[in-house]
């Protein structure tokens, strides 16, 4: 199967390793991926924060960039739920209507990560190993916005090494919110700080997500205070094999 | 609030920002954890008695569909409801802003002699700040919900919009309640402290002619009027006294009789966490004999309708009112209500009061969300509010990217910026590759940022950043691709 691969663009300048996580993990699955050499950003910050009309050429661009590509892999649940909730009724304002056109047939061709393994390769076990204690944080727009639902505990079970430890409160935001964490932010603190005390009580190593963003955030805060836990975008665990093992060191 | 030293600022004109009210919340565990404790409590009853019905998600359907009916005919549906109203024996006042329906009401106060004034379940009437007007024309008013007395009393600020007194604890309405009745050897048990309130409320009930109430629904079918309670204190207030005044939104209105089925049940579990609320009270006019002889509906608009005039932003009229938005919410669960700077707060409340107050003030509110989406999946008629906030914010943005102080915002430089990096692959390239090198000289020998200036110290006040790695994800994809090129050429 053939695949493009949206890295999104935070995960292209923080996270490369969870890119390099997806590459290695889809190519082993047999994907032929794909990189489009021109892609930039979905628009999210810029509609999340209320530059609309920024958001419209992110948008326009994303469209135009991918309207002939089959399937388009975005390892980042907020970005696939800006293209889902927040693209049509973009696209609707902007009133063109061969752009709208193609955005809605391009959006059935849009998956995030768990979603392109669970219901387009309709895998589960990945042939993942990863010997370490993990508790999953679901993201909210992962949870809410485009309804990952049990997708990332199904790819998990199957992760041979690793036990998983669940979360309290798992539907209860860490308090990113992108612009939100510097706009609000000692709210945005004050709420990370009582999504810690959840997290940390798990007293696993990592701690997963299918948002990097979410990870920024909680990481963040775990280094400031030392604490004895790391955060790994679920795409790294997946890819971790006994012969090639997740890059954690980071 | 007086016991935390400080007092908020409930006037959307003259609060601070958000960010900035929330702060001595943060700073107060007592208010936290009296907060946290009170939403945990009635969000786990509402997802016991939500979970029990299997056709959830039809009532709720039903709800919005009933609210977005009402609000799409909604002149047609007021005129009925004054025409049924007017003959059932009621008077039907309209009201355009705060100052018309407070003056409306001192009128009639006026008309009946009356010093002084029970009240019950209007948030309206802080809305358009009811009280301290009454007060100052020599009109006292008492509150006669429970915890609106602990408030009164205690010069506290209504924090949440069905429990307003949520933020206050037991011992401390122990304190109040012994401070302002004079009562020393009081206890905290419930018990005890419900029957000081009694006391004092039975001889306010006996002795004031005149009330002032809310309303949860306005039926059009019947020109009949609902208010739903806990306590029974309101239907006292409700059928003991002479003359009533029930001041509510022209938005409350619903078409038929038969539709309160549907919101009654909607509005009981998603505020309280109960299958039916203790005291339902309707009346229709008034009738000889039983209940009050006068009885006036002060219908405001308030801005209202200039909300419904607009597309995305009209669902927010649908609003009940339940609360169940501010209970799931995890930035009201830190702040409370206060921070807010409204009687309405929370995420219904950040999307409410700008448009009230036609994007003039409480700028800050669409703000005061990480968009985490729990409110839009508890509401009972669905009002997405997330959508409503983003449309907030593009409106906020419109008005202040043309403010000379705005351009050099850095929140407004970097997103302008980044805006010209997205549009081109090299761009953005080359801002991945002078970002890096800029922020070098911030990244400690242990690879991470902890510490930025500006906006950046906003998050690294409480969070480190990791350094950028050296290489991209794209410029380790395009090495890659070389390397297997060159191998599959040679």
């Amino acid at each position: 199967m053939r695949a493009s691969l949206f890295i999104t663009c935070y995960n292209d300048t923080l996270y490369p390793e969870t890119g390099r996580a997806v590459v290695r993990l889809l190519e082993r699955l047999g994907v032929e991926l794909d990189f489009h050499p021109k892609q930039t950003c979905c628009g999210q910050m810029h509609a999340n924060t209320g530059f609309r009309g920024e958001a419209f050429c992110q948008a326009k661009r994303f469209v135009r960039m991918y309207q002939d590509t089959d399937v388009i892999i975005i390892p980042s649940s907020s970005c696939v739920a800006m293209i889902r909730d927040q693209y049509p009724g973009l696209f609707e304002e902007l009133g063109n209507e061969e752009l709208r056109r193609q955005f809605v047939a391009l959006l059935p061709r849009v998956y995030e990560l768990s979603e392109f393994l669970t219901d387009k390769l309709q895998v589960e076990d990945v042939g993942a190993y990863f010997p370490h204690r993990v508790t999953y944080h679901a993201s909210c727009h992962g949870l809410r916005g485009i309804h990952l639902g049990d997708r990332p505990f199904r790819l998990m079970s199957k992760v041979r090494g690793m036990e998983q430890v669940s979360l309290a409160n798992l539907d209860r935001c860490c308090g990113f919110g992108g612009t939100f964490s510097v706009k609000n932010g000692e709210v945005s603190s004050a709420m990370l700080a009582v999504k810690l005390q959840d997290v940390m009580a798990t007293r696993a190593e990592f701690c997963t997500a299918l948002d990097n963003s979410c990870l920024m955030h909680l990481g963040g805060a775990m280094h400031r205070q030392y604490a004895g836990m790391k955060t790994i975008h679920l795409a790294q665990i997946l890819a971790s094999t006994e012969a090639e093992p997740a890059e954690t060191m980071s | 609030m007086s016991q935390a030293g400080y007092h908020p600022v409930l006037d959307p004109a003259l609060a601070p920002p958000f960010p900035k009210a929330a702060l001595p919340v943060l700073r107060n565990p007592q208010l936290r954890k009296n907060v946290a404790h009170a939403i945990d409590v009635i969000q786990a009853k509402r997802a016991r008695l939500v979970t029990e019905k299997s056709d959830w998600q039809e009532l709720r359907a039903a709800g919005a569909a009933i609210r977005d009916h009402a609000l799409a005919n909604l002149g047609a549906y007021l005129e009925q409801f004054e025409e049924r109203c007017t003959a059932a024996g009621g008077t039907v006042h309209w009201a355009a802003d705060a100052a018309e329906a407070r003056q409306i009401i001192l009128d009639i106060l006026r008309r009946e002699n009356a010093s002084e004034v029970i009240k019950i379940k209007t948030m309206t009437s802080a809305e358009i700040q009811l009280n301290p007007f009454l007060e100052a024309s020599g009109v006292k008013a008492y509150e006669t919900d429970l915890a609106e007395i602990i408030l009164q009393l205690g010069h506290e600020e209504p924090s949440h919009i069905v429990v307003p007194a949520l933020h206050v604890n037991r011992s401390q309405v122990r304190e109040i309640f012994a401070h302002s009745m004079g009562i020393n050897d009081l206890s905290d048990e419930p018990k005890v402290l419900t029957a000081a309130a009694r006391n004092y409320l039975r001889q306010k009930f006996l002795t004031v002619p005149t009330a002032i109430s809310g309303a949860n629904f306005l039926v059009a079918e019947t020109g009949s009027v609902s208010v739903v309670e806990s306590e029974g204190n309101g239907r006292m207030c409700l059928t003991l006294p002479r003359t009533m005044i029930t001041l509510a939104g022209i938005e409350k209105v619903i078409p038929r009789f038969t539709d309160l089925e549907v919101m009654l049940q909607v509005l009981a579990r998603s505020a309280t966490g109960e299958r039916m609320n203790p005291y339902t009270s309707v009346w229709s006019g008034v009738t000889p004999g039983d209940g009050p002889e006068r009885f006036h509906v002060v219908l405001l608009d308030n801005g209202r309708s200039s909300i419904l005039a607009k597309k995305t932003e009209r669902q927010t009229l649908r609003c009940i009112r339940c609360a169940a938005c501010m209970n799931g919410c995890p930035v009201y669960r830190q702040t409370g209500g206060h921070a807010y700077g409204s009687v309405y707060p929370g995420p219904i409340g950040a999307i409410l009061t700008p448009q009230l107050m036609q994007m003039h003030h409480a700028q800050s509110l669409p703000y005061a969300s990480s968009l985490c989406g729990a409110c839009y999946e508890v509401c009972p008629v669905k009002i997405n509010i997330p959508e409503v906030l983003l449309e907030l914010r593009s409106q906020v943005v419109n008005q202040e990217r043309r403010q000379v102080k705005k351009f050099f915002d850095p929140m407004y430089l970097g997103l302008r910026a980044a805006n010209v990096a997205f549009s081109s692959a090299s761009l953005f390239h080359a801002v991945q590759f002078f970002g890096r090198i800029g922020l070098k000289m911030f990244t400690g020998s242990d690879g991470w940022i902890h510490r930025l200036p500006s906006l950046g110290g906003k998050w690294t006040q409480t969070r480190d950043l990791r350094g950028l790695p050296k290489q991209t994800f794209h410029s380790w994809w395009e090495m890659r691709q070389r390397a297997t090129r060159q191998k599959e050429a040679g």
